[in-house]
């Protein structure tokens, strides 16, 4: 199975790189996300009911929707933090990326660990920008606001293609799929990485992996 | 075609379809009310929320939708179309969008109707949750209030764009196939601002179905704890329940069987009525709303003058003066197209939006440089348009008169000399004028704040900071730094002074 790989773009000014990160994530995580299983039985389950939220940014002008589900959102807002932290403290000219990954869990037998497969993967590139006075920030609000616009489109699209999803699992299998440990919505089992890239445009990752490469070769 | 449809998946399918379109509407109108939305979160699914999404239903709105179906289901060469258009205070109207549910004859015979057209279904009405907000038309919805509101339309047929102006561009929500055609959703939308000052509307029918107001004084800040649509029609009696919309009332119990990999799901539907558990709300109808489009009045948000009521003459004077025959008197520039004036540049969306909204001028305070005759113009409340600058010293916007009430400014701007020169050149579709709070003295000081914050914005380079690279090299540098530092030693008692000083 091949994994689908979707890669946007955005240039943000220091402040708002929180809220774009959260308006991309939870919009994606909008459309990735259902309503709690109630498993009856004869094997047949029911579906909770997911609400929405509407949020305004605060130094973007844009407006975007998430799953009311405060759990949720800490967590993303968590992860967001994190990266916002790792692209602040990095020294690079601010330049990263922060990666949502969806997978299902294959069970393996043992020795063998559960495997993650991914099977979308959404990553977000983000390039912080400085701005000289107020003017500029004035028209950076509301710029990256429709770049949002566009980026929320643009996920629009991907996701009503209809591609691969993974099939509704049995209850046993349930955790295999869907993230069931929130207690209102059901996102399908997603997890967020980032990584910032230095200076000489190579993430420190590769670079980790070439150096070890470079050493096995010899 | 139908007959590989069984009967019991003709029925489901055709059920989806009209909640489909019924959600669609909802989420649509909702989007365009002005204000933030929020539902909650159920785990335990209640039987009643379609899609398995925590959509209100607003009476009214399902009571014109119901209307415009007429019975009939979306279907090929039958579209349902809400359009979303924009009236100002003088009358005048602009189509801002419309939104198409359509289908084409594509089908798809293997795809499974209680199961996966039920969920592509629900992930389309979130992906609609998540376009709303995105067109042009979402922002100016946030903002309306005293100088426009935004109104729907919904039609059945066949999709009308023309009054979406040349250029409009179109963004696809998505599509789902199912056995009797491929369902789409699509918007379409405005990209030329300018509005059509010098159209008189001569329509069949009300285009304008219900207004979405709220009549409530709005500051256009983020406002946290929005109430999911709840509003307060000035008629109580008209809005309410609606009779006739019994069939709103069954729920969807859906519940799903799991199977391995052989994937034979089947559902079962069950259709129960109860009392609807829907937050009673009401609305205007057409026709109160449309008689009164705006009747509050907020003395000191517009220098405290009442509007004008929206008036046929405005419509045909507003296009020779351009200048708007309200009181809010001169526009900020550049000219907004959502405010009493009557011609607009085309500006994008955010420009004008930005210029009109966080503004909100003392009305006679401006004195434009530009001016348009306005003696010709058999304008009413000509008085209220920009006069000259000499009256200054009269204008009690300037030298506020010692105990101002919201009418003295009116009565006093219409004994003062009304007629104006018509000095500078007239700009057809924008005034200039110097922002000026109200009430500003400016005989104490030569500037106002927006005029100093304006200067100062870009203050030049420190004369140290800029070093002239050409008038000093490096030699020249070290060849000054022996005497600087014999000056340094002989003032050595100095310096040692001021450091105890600072300890």
């Amino acid at each position: 199975m091949n994994c689908r790989s979707e890669v946007l773009e955005v240039s943000v000014e220091g402040r708002q790189v929180d809220e774009a990160m959260l308006a991309v994530l939870h919009t994606i995580l909008l459309q990735r996300s259902t309503g709690k299983f109630h498993y009856k039985k004869e094997g047949t389950y029911s579906i909770g009911t997911v609400g929405t939220q509407d949020v305004d940014c605060d130094f973007i002008d844009f407006t975007f929707v998430r799953v009311s589900s405060d759990e949720l959102d800490r967590v993303i807002r968590k992860a967001v933090a994190e990266f916002k932290d790792a692209l602040g403290n990095s020294g690079s000219d601010g330049m990263g990326q922060i990666s949502l990954e969806f997978y299902q869990k294959k069970k393996s037998r043992w020795p063998f660990s559960d495997e993650c497969i991914p099977w979308e993967v959404w990553s977000i590139k983000v390039n912080v920008v400085n701005l000289a006075n107020e003017q500029e920030r004035q028209i950076c609000r509301e710029k990256v606001g429709e770049k949002l616009g566009e980026k929320v489109i643009n996920i629009v699209e991907v996701i009503n293609r209809h591609d691969y999803l993974p099939k509704m699992p049995t209850q046993s299998e349930v955790d295999n799929v869907f993230d069931t440990s929130l207690k209102d919505v059901q996102p399908y089992l997603y997890k967020i990485t980032y990584q910032i890239t230095d200076s000489l445009g190579t993430s420190v990752s590769t670079t980790m992996r070439r150096l070890i490469k470079d050493t096995l070769a010899l | 075609m139908d007959s590989d449809l069984s009967p019991q998946d003709k029925k489901d399918l055709d059920k989806f379809i009209k909640f489909f379109a019924l959600k669609t509407v909802q989420i649509i109108v909702q989007a365009r009310l002005g204000e933030k939305i929020s539902t909650c979160s159920s785990s335990s699914p209640t039987g009643s929320d379609w899609f398995n999404l925590a959509i209100k239903d607003i009476p009214e709105v399902t009571h014109e939708a119901k209307k415009a179906l007429a019975g009939q289901l979306p279907g090929i060469g039958r579209s349902m179309c809400v359009e979303i258009s924009l009236k100002t205070s003088e009358g005048d109207s602009m189509e801002l969008e419309t939104w198409c549910l359509e289908m084409n004859e594509k089908c798809d015979k293997d795809i499974k109707v209680s199961y996966t057209v039920y969920n592509r279904l629900s992930l389309l009405l979130k992906s609609l949750l998540a376009i709303t907000r995105v067109t042009p038309a979402y922002k100016l919805s946030r903002k309306q209030g005293h100088d426009y509101v935004i109104l729907y339309r919904i039609y059945f047929g066949e999709v009308q764009l023309t009054g979406l102006g040349e250029g409009f561009q179109t963004v696809r929500v998505g599509i789902v196939g199912t056995p009797i055609g491929t369902i789409t959703l699509s918007c379409a939308y405005r990209t030329n601002l300018a509005l059509m000052s010098s159209r008189q509307f001569e329509r069949t029918g009300p285009i304008m179905g219900i207004i979405i107001d709220h009549f409530v004084e709005r500051p256009f800040t983020n406002m946290a704890h929005m109430h999911p649509c709840s509003y307060r029609a000035p008629g109580e009696d008209e809005g309410g329940t609606y009779a006739g919309i019994e069939d709103s009332q069954e729920v969807c119990n859906t519940s799903f069987s799991t199977s391995p990999p052989s994937q034979l799901y089947s559902s079962r539907l069950s259709y129960q009525t109860h009392a609807l558990g829907t937050v009673d709300l009401c609305h205007h109808t057409a026709c109160t709303a449309a008689a009164h489009p705006h009747q509050m009045v907020v003395p000191g948000k517009e220098g405290g003058v009442p509007q004008v009521p929206a008036q046929p003459t405005h419509g045909t004077a507003a296009e020779h003066s351009r200048i708007p025959s309200c009181p809010t008197g001169q526009s900020p520039q550049p000219a907004p197209p959502t405010s009493c004036s009557s011609e607009v540049k085309t500006v994008s969306p955010s420009d004008a939006l930005e210029s009109n909204f966080t503004r909100k001028v003392g009305a006679f305070v401006n004195k434009p440089t530009t001016q348009v005759t306005t003696t010709s113009l058999d304008l009413p409340f000509a008085a209220f348009a920009p006069r000259a600058c000499d009256l200054q010293e009269n204008d009690p916007m300037v030298h506020p008169p010692p105990s101002p009430a919201p009418s003295s400014p009116l009565q006093s701007s219409l004994h003062s000399n009304s007629s104006s020169h018509s000095g500078g050149q007239p700009q057809d579709d924008f005034v200039m004028v110097d922002f000026k709070p109200a009430f500003s003295k400016d005989d104490l000081l030569p500037m106002d704040l927006g005029t100093f914050y304006r200067e100062f914005q870009n203050p030049p380079q420190l004369a140290s900071l800029s070093i002239d690279v050409s008038a000093q090299s490096m030699a020249e540098d070290l060849d000054s730094l022996p005497e600087k530092l014999a000056i340094y030693e002989k003032n050595i008692d100095e310096f040692d002074a001021f450091v105890d000083t600072l300890q």
